[in-house]
């Protein structure tokens, strides 16, 4: 065991699978010889060679579509997309043909490729360096999109993720790369070696893809969050003395439908919690899944806690991040309803 | 907008225009073109800075009275041309056939590659058998040049019980891996810079083998081409990018996607990739730049551009009208006539083939596809009247490679 924050176990879980599988390379823009611009794939091309480890032109169209290229070979990529925000123009890579090869071609062709971009925000990163777009994956038919939310899940669901035969979106809570945020900026951010999540095995291991994490068990609500929320949520929980049960879905699609119906059917209640905004959101999806599964065992509407239907702003920051107190009044509402 | 005529100035917006419409006579006549083998053939090593000038010629080895001249000639064995006019015929019969289909409601949609016969079943003759091919929509001559079975095709066409592409695909997806046929996209140039990923994949594995991929001159403009041209110079990837300029993307001319100016071989250049021009109807010529580019990829010397000048003889598909926008007898007045007229006219020129071997070899073609169609037509063919017989439950299958539970959901509910 060894101590890591998010941005080490990460880089732990590609130096594994380099290790293990000499088709997994890994390329992007600046993730070479620099080690990436957060630092995930440091010493990765010392140690195992320009080939395995490269730099890319800055063209992300171009980065998704080698990679499904590479994939169909046979290998295994895993690119980065510096920022979630600069995914767009490898959209139509990752909709029209990653997400399709295996269907349309009857499984004569796959695209067992990862896809990891830093998300989020809560950094200051105004407009293009704060999105979650994690619902224009989640929307798409052939991918599966995974989110963690500690150093621990961050390696094994990565290690998952490559190993996986399908097309991954990977997105990385960059909130919550070197400590857990939990959504008092104000207050000081403690480091990761401080959370038990920060134990991480040096060797292999793996995080099944679709399957949820009840961080805090709880009666009275359940709150569904992922990425940076799940400590939001964990920290409004204490904060206001509701008896929350928080999961972090960890997988976004295929959701953990089981344990999502197994706490809301004990709570009767549910609040859905994250960064993106709220129309069409990935919430929305969660709101009709509980709906469907849990109609009669539902004691009041169910709440989502989201970002604003805003582009995300820059010195407004705080007034468009869920915080602890928008999940508080939340949970109040429907534990009171 | 309302002080735009309050002081003159020389700025006009210009959009290209094609020289001749419907009911204009068709007129090539500004065109002029190198003689045939007046081109040379250089080293495969040569620096992309000093084949700049092929950008703007035309390489050709067949003249109009089919003598194959110059240094390009790849020295074929008749055997091997007899072979590909066999193949150019079959592609041609297939094309007609298939056109008729769809004409008869036998399936909702076909595209032909009229008059670009040359350029496919060259390129698959002259790459090895395991090399990998991207394809366009337009290139099944690649798999008709490699023995792919034709009914396989056909049922892939009709979305009937037996298509390969289980009736998920529009007709004229094709797939077949192990044949080295990349599974067709219906989005414009993905499949560029896929190759190059590919050609990338397979340096890295050094396993010897290399890459060729299509596009139109249409799909050149867009960013997937910049995208794809741009790591295969960075990483000198064995690939060998074709732009097929037939001169349409549906009824906008070339010079629409940008090349009333320049040509697109020319595009190369920029990117630091041998920039080659070559006539597209000549098949000895088509063949020779594709063993040049892939000797030159296979010693390890990096990618190189194609730009193949032909002629979109039908219309861009079924659901096209060619007749309302360029003129109805432009393809007979195409300065650089017929692949399969030119490849017969030099095989009899060399004592190779006659009259009679050639309307023999159609006759053939024709009774092939004639037979092979009947074979899968009764397998089924795509109609309101009789729905293909997939099992519904396969719609369902293969979006990942095991059934997450919300498409199991979905299934069940869907009843199958």
């Amino acid at each position: 065991m060894a101590t890591m924050t998010m941005i080490q176990a990460l880089n732990s879980a590609l130096d594994n699978m380099m290790e293990r599988d000499p088709n997994v390379l890994t390329f992007g823009e600046d993730v070479g010889y620099f080690g990436g611009v957060f630092k995930v794939t440091e010493h990765l091309q010392k140690k195992y060679g320009a080939k395995r480890c490269f730099d890319a032109p800055i063209n992300e169209n171009g980065i998704a579509g080698v990679a499904v290229g590479m994939a169909a070979y046979g290998l295994r990529p895993v690119i980065e997309i510096q920022f979630a925000d600069y995914m767009y123009p490898a959209y139509d890579q990752l909709v029209s043909e990653a997400a399709r090869l295996r269907y349309r071609s009857a499984g004569d062709f796959t695209a067992p490729l990862t896809v990891r971009m830093p998300y989020g925000g809560g950094i200051r990163g105004g407009q293009t360096h704060s999105q979650s777009p994690e619902a224009l994956f989640t929307h798409v038919a052939g991918l599966k999109t995974v989110i963690p939310s500690t150093p621990y899940d961050a390696k094994g669901l990565l290690i998952s993720a490559i190993e996986e035969d399908d097309p991954v979106i990977f997105m990385e809570p960059k909130r919550i790369y070197n400590g857990p945020f939990d959504g008092f900026h104000d207050r000081q951010v403690s480091p990761w070696s401080k959370h038990p999540a920060s134990d991480v095995p040096e060797g292999y291991y793996k995080i099944p893809l679709g399957k949820a994490n009840i961080v805090r068990p709880g009666e009275a609500v359940t709150v569904l969050a992922y990425g940076t929320m799940v400590h939001v949520a964990k920290a409004a929980a204490e904060e206001s003395g509701i008896d929350a049960e928080v999961i972090d879905l960890r997988t976004l699609l295929p959701v953990d439908i089981d344990t999502i119906v197994a706490s809301v059917e004990k709570t009767g209640r549910c609040v859905i919690v994250h960064e993106a905004t709220r129309t069409s959101g990935y919430g929305a999806e969660l709101s009709a899944l509980v709906q469907e599964h849990c109609f009669y065992k539902l004691e009041a509407p169910i709440q989502r806690v989201t970002g604003y239907d805003t582009p995300y702003p820059h010195s407004l920051e705080w007034e468009y991040f869920p915080t602890p107190p928008r999940i508080i009044k939340a949970m109040r509402a429907v534990v009171d309803a | 907008m309302d002080d735009m005529s309050r002081k003159p100035n020389a700025l006009d917006l210009h959009v290209p225009s094609p020289r001749t419409r419907p009911g204009d006579k068709p007129d090539f006549s500004g065109w002029s073109f190198p003689e045939p083998g007046d081109t040379p053939r250089p080293d495969i090593d040569e620096s992309a800075v000093e084949l700049r000038e092929y950008a703007y010629g035309l390489i050709r080895v067949l003249d109009m009275e089919g003598n194959a001249l110059g240094p390009w000639t790849p020295h074929l064995a008749p055997e091997t041309l007899r072979r590909a006019i066999k193949y150019m015929l079959l592609l041609r019969a297939y094309d007609e056939r298939m056109h008729r289909a769809q004409r008869q409601g036998k399936t909702s949609f076909y595209m032909q590659s009229l008059g670009e016969e040359a350029i496919s079943i060259a390129q698959a003759m002259a790459l090895n058998a395991d090399d990998m091919c991207f394809p366009s929509y337009r290139q099944q001559g690649i798999l008709i040049a490699r023995d792919y079975p034709l009914i396989d095709m056909m049922h892939q066409v009709y979305s009937n019980a037996s298509d390969p592409m289980r009736g998920r695909q529009l007709p004229v997806m094709y797939s077949s891996k192990k044949d080295g046929f990349f599974t067709i996209s219906g989005n414009l140039a993905t499949q560029v810079p896929q190759a190059v990923g590919w050609a990338m994949a397979s340096a890295y594995a050094g396993d010897g083998r290399i890459c060729a991929t299509w596009l139109g001159e249409g799909s050149t403009a867009e960013g997937d081409f910049h995208a794809a041209m741009t790591f295969a110079a960075v990483y000198r990837a064995p690939v060998i990018i074709n732009v097929v300029n037939n001169q349409w993307a549906i009824s906008s001319f070339q010079g629409i996607a940008g090349g009333e100016n320049t040509t697109f071989a020319a595009r190369g250049v920029g990117y630091g990739m041998p920039p080659l021009r070559v006539d597209g109807n000549d098949f000895l010529a088509v063949y020779a730049v594709t063993q040049w580019a892939a000797e030159r990829a296979r010693a390890n010397l990096g990618p190189t551009l194609i730009e193949h000048f032909t002629y979109r003889g039908g219309p861009h598909s079924t659901s096209d009208d060619p007749a309302r926008y360029r003129p109805a007898d432009e393809k007979a007045s195409w300065p650089l006539g017929d692949p399969i007229d030119r490849l017969k006219t030099h095989l009899i020129s060399i004592g190779e083939w006659s009259e009679g071997q050639h309307k023999e070899a159609q006759e053939d073609a024709q009774e092939t596809v004639r037979a092979t169609g009947r074979e899968a037509e009764k397998v089924g063919v795509l109609s309101v009247e009789a729905p293909s017989t997939h099992t519904r439950a396969s719609m369902f299958e293969d979006v990942y490679k095991d059934l997450p539970w919300h498409l199991r959901q979905q299934r069940d509910e869907h009843g199958v």
